[in-house]
């Protein structure tokens, strides 16, 4: 049992607090404002790997463990929640799966680009029929010689008004339901690929989301993740991982609720005294402090045991329930500490909130994580 | 980052579940119905060596560490909760003592605590003296060779069973100053009230003690004049990690009995595990004590490492006796009626958890340790 980080792990949460607090935090408001995808940022978090942190150096990743890209993603999204979840796709769903599953070809085709950052992933599973019942597909592949033809439509993809590649997911055999889905990497630029209606969203607005409409795609067979059918277990184990980083991004926005509430109150007067003398202040922050150690250390098991290849599903929903769940909380006591100032844009306390909610919603609903954990319980 | 134990670590694990499964776990519940003190349990956790477990072999003890401790508490208290704290305010006492005690006083008390001569018991909390422990008005008045104590305390575990008691009084009332002594039975001036009927831990002994003209000599201060507060804080940051502990030990069990019946138990045609509603009980327990779990092992790594960890042993505590008692009320609720009769033991379990968030600090003292620390 050891609670230290290694050297390279200290080394890349002094690396990414730095940069957050310098390029990322100063921008987060306007970002927000504007609903405008921060490209520069992507692009300097490409130079320092940040894109790729757990892809192997050969394959144009930084080589790190997994703690280390939660570690790097929380500090992200303690300046910025949207960049936050913009990186985190593109590691986590678009990355992972490929290296992963992928063949050397696919390897060196599409992860090497994207674990350097030059060019950027989206995962596409979602559908409009086809959210927490993710094995309800109706986007369908239909083998055609050396191709498969793919026609539907996904939508909710995280990055895909800018994303290059996609991994995607189709229905190859319905009648053999989730075990009929299969997974290829798709080049966001081939024939019949097109963007449908952009997201106009409650928060994380800095990061785009939009449907992908596919009509008669060819795509090669070579570029099938897995067999025919493997596409729900590479989706599930690819959510193991996604999980991780959207628990770190929750993390991120707790701790930037807690620690913008914790400023305030020793700074706002009133009664004559600073009202963290209060202790009906006092018990919110404590509350929020002790649940954010608390969200960090499940994240961080999961994590650790990813990078020991030991199974993590329940540990990583574990981790993703507790973490997003906090972090809302956290949100929802920062504007309170925050009193009016904590609801109107001069302060960041209202944007916590905003971009909190969704950590509860994406990569596998709070619900859903619920189901994931209680089945490894009573399973025994 | 490594979340593994060491084969220490899981040796003790290991060994001490078994104890407590065979051994603790059946006599629970006739312990919880006659209120009766496990002496039984109390000497076969000193024959394994879990009475001693934070000081040297020279001493008598095992030591086997925080880490280790938390585990075989945890384990213990999975067992038999009242069990449980009888172990760790013996383990606590003896560790106050070898941290804070002369050569004469270890060599005195810490083989009579490890060998389960008797218990140990620390008398902090008065009648007036309970969150704000360091209003205390016990007296001890110099006098030639030795001090003379005047005064009462309240709610003292083990104070009935144990060889040696550390007794928190006043040595100057203004400034006030604290100091520490080592009091053993039988001193004349010191006697032992009348067990309190309590919710749960029925069978952890509990009583008031009073002092009255109780004549102690000045060999019998742990510790420098004026430094009881400081020793009984220290202790109580360990004492945390020990009650942490014993939360999750205490709710894992419920919980492994909620999962068990919610496999077993069928309604409506289906095993109520089926249905969401008991699932998201489920879960929401398994997260939470998961969480806790790590919380008090952070603590009890970095009390082990020697580095401070007040904070985090108040988060651990905070967090683990409230996610406890969670968990307890979610597994008596999966069990339905039957979790509200003796023949399952999550009304026990409910009960013995209760304690957890008021004793070494209530869940509104651990805010204010870890807000101060935050708010500078």
């Amino acid at each position: 049992m050891v609670f230290d980080l290694t050297e390279e792990q200290r080394m890349i949460q002094d690396t990414a607090r730095e940069f957050a607090r310098k390029e990322v935090l100063p921008k987060a408001a306007e970002l927000d404002e504007n609903s405008r995808f921060p490209d520069e940022l992507i692009r300097q978090m490409a130079e320092l790997g940040f894109m790729g942190i757990a892809v192997p150096e050969e394959y144009g990743g930084a080589g790190m463990d997994n703690v280390c890209y939660a570690i790097a993603m929380e500090e992200i999204s303690r300046a910025c929640a949207s960049t936050g979840v913009i990186m985190s796709v593109n590691n986590s769903l678009a990355c992972d799966p490929i290296l992963k599953f992928g063949s050397e070809e696919i390897k060196r085709e599409y992860l090497v680009p994207m674990a350097s950052g030059k060019k950027l992933g989206c995962f596409g599973l979602t559908e409009p029929g086809a959210g927490s019942d993710a094995g309800s597909q109706k986007t369908t592949a239909v083998r055609d010689g050396d191709f498969y033809v793919v026609n539907g439509t996904k939508n909710f993809i995280t990055n895909a008004p800018q994303a290059d590649t996609c991994v995607l997911f189709t229905m190859t055999d319905k009648a053999k339901s989730h075990k009929g889905i299969t997974a290829f990497v798709v080049d966001m630029k081939w024939k019949g690929v097109s963007l449908g209606k952009h997201e106009k969203k409650m928060g994380i607005r800095a990061s785009a989301t939009s449907s992908i409409i596919f009509e008669e795609v060819r795509v090669p067979a070579k570029n099938r993740l897995g067999n025919d059918g493997d596409g729900f277990k590479v989706a599930m184990s690819t959510l193991d991982g996604g999980r991780i980083g959207i628990a770190s991004q929750a993390i991120g926005i707790a701790r930037a609720s807690f620690e913008d509430a914790l400023s305030y109150s020793k700074d706002r007067k009133q009664f004559g005294q600073a009202i963290c003398e209060f202790q009906a202040i006092q018990w919110m922050l404590a509350d929020i402090a002790t649940e954010i150690d608390a969200a960090r250390l499940l994240t961080w098991r999961a994590a650790w045991m990813k990078d020991r290849k030991m199974r993590h599903s329940k540990e990583s929903s574990m981790a993703k329930l507790y973490a997003s769940e906090v972090a809302m909380r956290a949100a929802v006591k920062g504007v309170q500490i925050h009193g009016g100032y904590g609801y109107i844009n001069e302060y960041p306390a209202e944007r916590h909130f905003r971009d909190a909610k969704i950590t509860e919603i994406y990569e596998g609903t709070s619900e859903i994580q619920r189901l994931v954990i209680s089945a490894a319980l009573l399973k025994g | 980052m490594d979340f593994r134990l060491t084969d220490e670590q899981l040796q003790v694990e290991d060994m001490v579940r078994g104890l407590s499964r065979k051994e603790f776990a059946p006599r629970a519940a006739q312990v919880d119905e006659e209120s009766r003190y496990p002496v039984e349990n109390h000497r076969r956790l000193a024959e394994l060596g879990l009475l001693g477990m934070l000081y040297p072999a020279s001493y008598g003890g095992s030591e086997a560490g925080p880490v280790s401790y938390s585990i075989a508490l945890r384990e213990v208290a999975g067992g038999c909760a009242s069990t449980g704290v009888g172990m760790a305010v013996t383990n606590m006492t003896g560790e106050a003592i070898f941290r804070f005690g002369n050569d004469a006083q270890r060599r005195r008390y810490l083989p009579m605590l490890s060998g389960g001569k008797g218990a140990g018991a620390f008398a902090l909390t008065e009648p007036g003296a309970g969150s704000d422990a360091g209003g205390l008005s016990t007296f001890a008045r110099e006098d030639g060779d030795g001090y003379v104590l005047d005064g009462s305390k309240v709610f003292i575990t083990n104070g009935a069973n144990a060889c040696v008691t550390i007794v928190m009084a006043l040595t100057r009332k203004s400034p006030r100053k604290i100091s520490a002594f080592l009091v053993e039975p039988g001193t004349p001036g010191f006697s032992v009230g009348k067990g309190e009927h309590k919710m749960g831990i029925k069978g952890s002994d509990t009583v008031s003690l009073s002092f009255e003209e109780c004549r102690v000599p000045k060999s019998s201060m742990l510790g420098a004049p004026g430094e009881g507060l400081r020793i009984a804080l220290s202790a109580l940051d360990g004492g945390r990690i020990g009650i942490a502990s014993q939360a999750i030990g205490i709710a894992r069990s419920a919980l492994s009995t909620a999962t068990e019946y919610a496999r077993d138990r069928r309604q409506f045609g289906q095993a109520i595990g089926e249905f969401q509603a008991i699932q998201w009980k489920l879960a929401d327990a398994a997260t939470e004590l998961d969480a806790a779990q790590l919380l008090a092992f952070r603590a009890a790594y970095l009390k082990e490492k020697g580095v401070p960890y007040t904070k985090e042993a108040s988060m651990a505590k905070l967090f683990a006796t409230e996610a406890g008692n969670r968990a307890c009320h979610a597994a008596v609720q999966v069990l339905g009626g039957y979790g509200y009769i003796r023949e399952y033991p999550v009304e026990r379990n409910l009960r013995d958890i209760r304690v957890t968030t008021i004793y070494e600090g209530t869940s509104e003292i651990q805010r204010l340790v870890i807000s101060r620390d935050l708010c500078g």
